[in-house]
């Protein structure tokens, strides 16, 4: 009688029903607090995300108490801070993605080797080091030497954070590829070198710009190596040998100071919608340059 | 040099065994000669190292660090293992199992890949030249002719091989070695390719590994039946079918094989 009732289609459906339902509710739960914290943002900042703040470097204190106490938006914007993000970001960029794909390629090809191994595994190492520790590192190797915070240095310090993503996101792309893509181009008289950067790397090409992405969207919001690295500016300054300020030390900043709280929003909503964007970018290059 | 060897042949094996690191050789002290413009059959068995063998003729095994080749490969008289292997792989054109098209190319790309993986500059005159002879000599010119810039991935599985084929083709090789190129392709583009290869042996020469023996009846001059590694038996392919030497080719041939 009762294990009729357990095999019967009816109590099946009715399973797989509630299953459904359940896996409905918890993606939404886990949904939820993306949209609970664009929600804040754009509530909270949406008075101060305007033209002004990409046109405008951050205001003083006192500029901002004067505008807070007569009611008005706190004038001024961030753009010292997105031309340092800029700054630094570009730096890590033009360091860590040629580099890292050619630790990447080096993985991919010699795999099994013991040197190899050895490189994977540092390079996971470095994927888990905290952010902190290799912001006080590149102080050591960058800041003092050059005695001075630059951009350059935390230009270095979010190239090593990138590094491992690049190298992981490169190897398993080729990896990937079947031997006989390979096979093929030397088969044709190509030396080692065209047949990877010919046919390789362009085969390759969707997962290495989507793991690039993802790697610059990763370390875009990173705030703990840049405090050590590039110190802060008050102006607009693309010397990379001269502190620099960027987008999520700023906000740190206004954080700091009671006056300037109001702008944490908008600026925290920027950076969000940046990352989103990259990350919604990197998606659909994934799939629409995926290679059969 | 020392080795006294027959230049009327384009292509010699001398004791060619290929290991792929412990257990028996894949390829066991396998000897033959190939004449220009023959078209040449591998047969045997399922695991009895006719892709081996043939992929050591491209030292396509150099690139696995397990794999040992000895014995010697003459190409035109000149041992390989002497050569540049990039040469050897520009003289010895393969054509593989499955077509392989480059993704990331377009159909007039992939039949120029040669050039532009050998870094030989051409003319723009001399690339549409290049890319509809060589299209033209697979019988595939009159199917893609308005659609070259196209990727070569979203042709039909016999229209890509036939591409592969253009590809090696357009490199203008001595020697043409092709792995069972008809084993995923259906009758009617099976039938092309073999119509073809009768067509290429004018200006090629041809060593086709295939596991099926009406084919290899239909067009090869010559057929080797490998045993286990060994080349059992190697002659003219009508003799081979009508009067095996050996009892393992008969067995094999006549299908009571086991
Ligand atoms: N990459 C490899 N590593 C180790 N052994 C291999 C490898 N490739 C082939 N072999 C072995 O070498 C022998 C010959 O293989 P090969 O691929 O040359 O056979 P084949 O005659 O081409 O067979 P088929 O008709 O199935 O393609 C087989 O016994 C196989 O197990
Ligand atoms: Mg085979």
């Amino acid at each position: 009688m009762k294990k009729a009732f357990f095999a019967s289609p009816a109590y099946r459906s009715a399973k797989s029903r509630a299953f459904f339902i359940a896996v409905c509710l918890f993606s939404t739960a886990a949904m939820a607090p993306l949209f609970l914290i664009l929600w804040e943002l754009v509530e909270k900042g949406h008075r101060q995300f305007r033209p002004e703040l990409f046109t405008h470097v951050a205001p003083t204190s006192m500029e901002a108490m004067l505008a807070r106490i007569s009611g008005e938006a706190i004038p001024g914007g961030i753009l010292n801070g997105l031309t340092g993000t800029l700054t630094v970001l570009t730096i890590a960029i033009l360091m860590a993605i040629p580099l890292g794909i050619w630790t990447g390629i080096y993985l991919a090809e010699k795999r099994g080797m013991l040197m190899a191994r050895l490189v994977s595994s540092l390079s996971d190492l470095l994927q888990g080091m905290p952010s902190i520790v290799v912001g006080v590192i590149v102080y050591v190797w960058v800041v003092r030497p050059m005695s001075s915070y630059s951009a350059l240095a935390g230009g270095v310090a979010l190239a090593v954070m990138m590094l491992p993503m690049v190298v992981r996101s490169t190897e398993e792309s080729l990896k990937m590829l079947p031997v006989s893509l390979k096979e093929a181009g030397l088969s044709l008289g190509g030396s080692y070198m065209s047949v990877v950067l010919r046919i390789l790397l362009p085969s390759a090409f969707s997962g290495l710009f989507t793991g690039a992405l993802l790697a610059i969207s990763r370390v875009m919001g990173e705030t703990a190596p840049l405090l050590v690295t590039i110190l802060g500016a008050a102006t607009v300054n693309w010397d990379i040998s001269r502190p620099v300020s960027s987008v999520p030390l700023l906000i740190w900043e206004f954080y700091n100071d009671p006056n300037l709280v109001g702008l944490i929003w908008a600026s925290s909503l920027l950076l969000l919608l940046a990352v989103l964007g990259i990350n919604i970018l990197a998606k659909s290059i994934a799939s629409k340059w995926k290679i059969q | 040099m020392e080795n006294t060897v027959n230049t009327d042949y384009i292509l010699e094996l001398k004791d060619v065994s290929v290991s792929y690191g412990g257990g028996r050789n894949a390829v066991d002290k396998v000897s033959a000669s190939v004449s220009p413009n023959t078209v040449t059959a591998i047969m045997g068995p399922s695991g009895c190292g006719k892709s081996t063998l043939l992929r050591a003729i491209n030292r396509l095994h150099e690139l696995y660090r397990d794999i040992t080749t000895t014995g010697d490969i003459f190409l035109k008289g000149q041992s390989i293992f002497r050569m540049n292997p990039m040469m050897v792989r520009r003289l010895a054109g393969m054509v593989f199992q499955r077509p392989n098209p480059f993704p990331t190319m377009s159909i007039y790309g992939n039949v120029l890949a040669g050039y532009r993986l050998n870094n030989i500059p051409l003319s723009k005159a001399e690339k549409d030249c290049v890319v509809e002879k060589s299209l033209r000599e697979v019988n595939l010119w009159d199917e893609v002719k308005d659609s070259l810039g196209k990727k070569g991935t979203f042709l039909s599985g016999g229209q890509q091989q036939r591409l592969c084929i253009a590809r090696t083709l357009a490199l203008r090789p001595e020697l043409l070695l092709m792995d069972e190129p008809t084993s995923a392709l259906d009758p009617i583009s099976t039938a092309r390719i073999e119509e073809l290869i009768l067509e290429l042996k004018k200006e090629y020469t041809i060593v086709i590994v295939t596991h099926n023996m009406s084919q290899a009846a239909r067009i090869s001059c010559n057929s080797m039946f490998m045993y286990l590694g060994e080349l059992i038996e190697f002659g003219p392919t009508k003799q081979m079918f009508t009067k095996p030497k050996d009892k393992r080719t008969e067995d094999y041939l006549t299908g009571s094989f086991g």
